[in-house]
């Protein structure tokens, strides 16, 4: 006989991400989501926020990685509360996991929490967490086809933030093809071209993730 | 990588549902993949394979049925299907829509006896 199922297979990943949503909607947090390949600048780029945000809003990080605390430690070293959630070969961050990471950090307290995904462009994009927003990063010498290469990944975040932007001089990427590939993937992404080595193009990102994080915590 | 997740949220959905009908066994479980979702068959098959040992659903096999991107165009009315990697209206050439379909991932039905 056959039996009409008709269920999601990853119904409880947007569940539990039902419940992160509805847990720090109600402590006032912000959980952005910051994706991108090993390499594109993940972690340079929240320490680049920490260090311009942190008199402002009260920062959490929960760093996401295969093996290892070697991005942990360097926000540590910052004095901000962090979590290393070690996947031990998974390729990307579920919202169980957000979910048994959030008693960890004193919420009453927090304003926002970066969560680093791990370094991969497919995985992640597939996992609602929970987030507010999604960042994805995408640097110079990794090529200007990795929009059309990885659809999800690009059609469903918030920001694309292209770092390494000091580096353009030295590589064939064509800006102008990621920007139209990213408004055909995403018409509503922004669009933001920084270096977190020089610094350069930051103040706008700062200011646009500013305004979204104090929508959220009303500050 | 993440095949194994997704074999396990296939046995999630299938086993409780098949237990309300007190069947013996699962003969194939079809599933509904969205273009856009990246998953590979062979391997859901694989862990599949693993997973479903000592349950009702060992041995049996999966179907996948593969949903297309879809569109909805607001300047043309364009309402079809597009190719991945082209995310423009083939009609009109206007990129402002939203997808319709293609990033689903659902089990539809099972067969069992």
């Amino acid at each position: 006989m056959e039996i009409k199922i008709v269920k999601q297979i990853l119904e409880w990943n947007e569940d539990v991400s039902k419940a992160v949503i509805d847990e720090l909607a109600d402590k006032k947090v912000a959980l952005i989501n910051v994706m991108g390949s090993p390499g594109a600048g993940k972690t340079s780029l929240i320490t680049q926020i920490i260090n311009r945000l942190k008199d402002k809003y009260a920062i959490g990080v929960i760093e996401g990685d295969i093996a290892g605390q070697i991005d942990a430690d360097k926000i540590d070293a910052m004095g901000i509360p962090v979590v290393q959630l070690q996947t031990d070969g998974a390729c990307h961050i579920e919202a169980m996991s957000i979910q048994n990471m959030l008693p960890m950090f004193d919420l009453d307290k927090l304003d926002v929490i970066f969560v680093e995904n791990i370094g991969n462009l497919v995985c992640p994009a597939e996992f609602n967490i929970g987030e507010d927003l999604r960042v994805a990063i995408l640097s110079i010498p990794e090529g200007d086809d990795k929009v059309e290469k990885y659809p999800l990944m690009f059609s469903t975040t918030d920001a694309l933030v292209l770092n390494k932007f000091d580096m353009l001089p030295y590589f064939d990427f064509d800006v102008e093809r990621v920007e139209k590939n990213e408004k055909d993937a995403n018409p509503d992404a922004l669009i933001f071209k920084v270096s977190n080595k020089t610094g350069d193009g930051l103040d706008k990102l700062i200011s646009w993730l500013s305004a979204k994080i104090s929508e959220k915590t009303g500050k | 990588m993440h095949e194994l997740s997704i074999v396990e949220g296939i046995l999630e959905a299938v086993i409780p549902e098949v237990e309300k009908y007190n069947v013996n066994k699962v003969l194939s479980i079809k599933l509904r993949i969205g273009e856009l979702s990246g998953v590979v068959p062979e391997c859901i098959n694989y862990y599949f394979d693993i997973a479903s040992r000592d349950t009702v659903a060992e041995g049996a096999k999966i179907v996948i049925e593969k949903v297309p991107v879809t569109i909805k165009c607001p300047d043309c009315g364009y309402d079809g299907v597009i190719k991945i990697g082209h995310f423009k209206c083939p009609e009109c050439g206007g990129t402002g829509f939203k997808i319709v379909s293609g990033k689903e991932y659902y089990v539809d039905s099972v067969e069992a006896e």
